[in-house]
């Protein structure tokens, strides 16, 4: 491998990472903040991939157009999705055991499938990058390198710098690491933990949404891509340390790391990798790298 | 104390209707209905063999699907081209096959709790399904045929639907006997003390380990018993046996059905089924039946919303209607490792 094809993996590697992580901190927050297995975040992940397609004429239409319109108008949808399914579906879940979240999350799966199928149907779409990021940039002498996939690292760094931004220079992120420790303290010092139940689920639900419709263009979009970032995302959670954000940052990096060169290396044994590096890690640390404080 | 009896009783006499039904249905249905009734059969031992670690020992397994595949896999590879394979040596081969990969499996995982447990159990399933999905000794992707049914001298052939519906009903009847009579010994109980309060075992002087493993190696001998059913009805494996998506189906069958209870699982397995069949109907639902993930999931939605203890606690929760509250054995009361 000479150093043009190492170094497009690397930024491959890194911008998988970076998307992973993008669906898995959403997962992470859920989970060590609300206590709610949801195995349903895949499909908001396949919603926003579906967004980025289906939106896009309608938005078009009413706006003017343009990707970013897309992606805004995508956003606000996600948030206020995320909110009403909290509020419909899973506030009376927390005090429920696990195993009937598992159920009523795998039955959201069911739903959103098919609502998509009806919707937009069960055929692979492809999306196109805009205009002003569809260039690639030369890298060595033979090879180049798109520019959407650096837009999209991009995306996904400028998305985490602003959940540690949030998460530990703001009052709403205290009131996020508190209630994450605590429940009832948080709520006894008069916070609104219903109300901050649903500010997180929006926020997982939008970042989720958003990761989906930025990896549109780079991946295509097909039925069923939810459930197969769902199980990877549940990996990088559990390799992290559930509830750690930054836990959750190194383990998707490493994930990408590994999948991305071991597709090229081990062509044979890509897939199993994985969860080889899982089961290893877990081996040696029962509690994932970094345990949620 | 005369009303726990009268309870027993009347949970005992339900499993043998049930047992006595299936007994009875291919007298009623044609060939469609044994072959869909042997499938649910043998999905009912695999959801038995995971009540096993999640109803009575509070293991969350999330890669079942490897021990039922191993077991499948095992009778398929193992049965000789041309002649049928004796039933008497390749049944236990199977199960034990299944058992010895849940003994090495159990043995790594075991040390991690949790959601962490689910994981790890889904790491080595997955680890198994990658075995056969990209090495050509399963036959890959195409999975492989098995041209010639086992049989047991001229007694048993299980080439044919009716002899197999009342083998795979001996099996669960067997499967859910055996449980039955596990959960109520010594080693039962200490299940049930590790369930809840692992802590308090270790305490009182149980090494929990050892108990915690040899619950994970029996139940995946019964899933590879399932497994082995499986094959034999279909007469084909594929790498799709050992996928997530079955290990997560026989999770959601359990649960359906009502944590905590054998019979849960039996209910659970047969209402999970029958639902799918239902919805997939096309004489019911017309053109509509190709979207049939949405009528099972919002009846799953629907049974979550309702149904708090599964299935299984629907008749405590009319008593409790009828009669009010106070009446009725508390819940966790009934937990304590009854079938």
């Amino acid at each position: 491998m000479d150093f043009a094809t190492f170094l497009i993996q690397c930024l491959n590697s890194l911008q998988y990472g970076l998307l992973l992580f993008l669906v898995a901190s959403g997962l992470t927050l859920i989970f060590g903040i609300m206590g709610v297995i949801n195995l349903a975040h895949g499909s908001f992940y396949m919603i926003g991939a579906y967004m980025a397609f289906a939106l896009a004429p309608v938005v078009a239409t009413t706006f003017g157009g343009g990707f970013f319109a897309t992606l805004l108008v995508g956003t606000v949808l996600a948030v206020a999705l995320g909110y009403v399914l909290e509020w419909v579906f899973f506030s009376f879940l927390y005090e429920r055991e696990h195993l009937q979240q598992v159920l009523m999350t795998y039955g959201l799966i069911l739903v959103f499938e098919e609502l998509r199928s009806l919707a937009v149907g069960d055929d692979v779409h492809g999306v196109q990058p805009p205009e002003i990021l569809a260039g690639t940039l030369p890298l060595g002498e033979m090879m180049t390198y798109p520019v959407y996939r650096l837009f999209v690292s991009g995306v996904c760094l400028a998305l985490a710098i602003g959940m540690w931004f949030v998460f530990t220079r703001t009052r709403l992120g205290m009131m996020i690491r508190a209630g994450s420790t605590n429940r009832e303290m948080v709520q006894s010092l008069g916070i609104d933990i219903k109300f901050l139940y649903r500010v997180v689920f929006a926020a997982g639900v939008a970042i989720a949404v958003l990761a989906g419709m930025v990896a549109a263009p780079v991946s295509s979009v097909y039925p069923g891509m939810g459930n197969s970032v769902l199980i990877i995302c549940f990996v990088v959670v559990v390799i992290g340390g559930i509830g750690s954000i930054r836990g959750a940052l190194l383990a998707a990096l490493l994930i990408g790391a590994v999948d991305t060169f071991g597709k090229v290396l081990l062509p044979q044994a890509a897939g199993v990798l994985v969860y080889v590096l899982m089961a290893l890690i877990l081996l040696w640390k029962p509690d994932g790298l970094f345990k949620a404080a | 104390m005369s009303a726990m009896n009268n309870l027993d009783r009347s949970k005992a006499a339900f499993v043998a209707a049930c047992f006595a039904a299936l007994a009875l249905l291919p007298l009623l249905t044609g060939s469609y209905g044994v072959d869909l009734v042997t499938k649910i059969m043998v999905y009912a031992i695999f959801a038995l063999s995971l009540e096993l670690l999640v109803g009575a020992t509070g293991l969350v397994c999330f890669g079942q699907a490897a021990f039922f595949g191993i077991g499948a896999y095992a009778a398929v590879l193992l049965s000789p081209a041309s002649e049928a394979a004796g039933l008497w040596w390749l049944l236990p081969v199977s199960i034990v096959a299944a058992a010895m990969y849940a003994l090495a499996v159990g043995a790594l995982s075991l040390r991690t709790k949790g959601v962490y447990f689910i994981m790890v159990t889904l790491a080595f399933a997955q680890m198994a399904y990658y075995v056969v999905h990209d090495t050509p000794l399963g036959g890959g992707t195409d999975g492989i045929y098995l041209y010639v049914k086992p049989a047991l001298g001229s007694l048993i052939d299980l080439d044919s639907s009716l002899t197999l519906y009342f083998f795979t009903l001996a099996c669960l009847v067997a499967a859910f006997a055996f449980l039955a009579v596990l959960l109520r010994s010594r080693f039962g109980r200490a299940l049930a003390g590790i369930r809840v309060n692992e802590q308090r075992m270790r305490a009182t002087g149980f090494s929990t380990y050892p108990y915690k493993l040899a619950a994970f190696t029996l139940s995946g001998g019964i899933a590879g018993l399932a497994g082995f059913l499986f094959a034999v009805k279909d007469g084909f494996v594929n790498p799709e046996l050992m996928s997530w998506h079955l290990s997560g189906a026989v999770l959601i069958m359990i649960i359906l059905g009502g944590i905590g209870h054998l019979r849960g699982a039996l209910i659970g397995a047969f209402a999970f089924a029958l639902l799918q069949e239902f919805f997939k109907s096309e004489a019911i639902f017309g053109a509509f039946a190709k979207h049939w993930h949405l009528g099972l999931g919002l009846t799953i939605i629907a049974s979550v919303a309702l149904l708090p203890r599964g299935l299984v606690g629907l008749p405590g929760q009319w008593r409790e209607r009828l009669v009010g509250r106070n009446r009725v054995p508390s819940a966790s009361k009934e937990a304590l490792g009854e079938a």
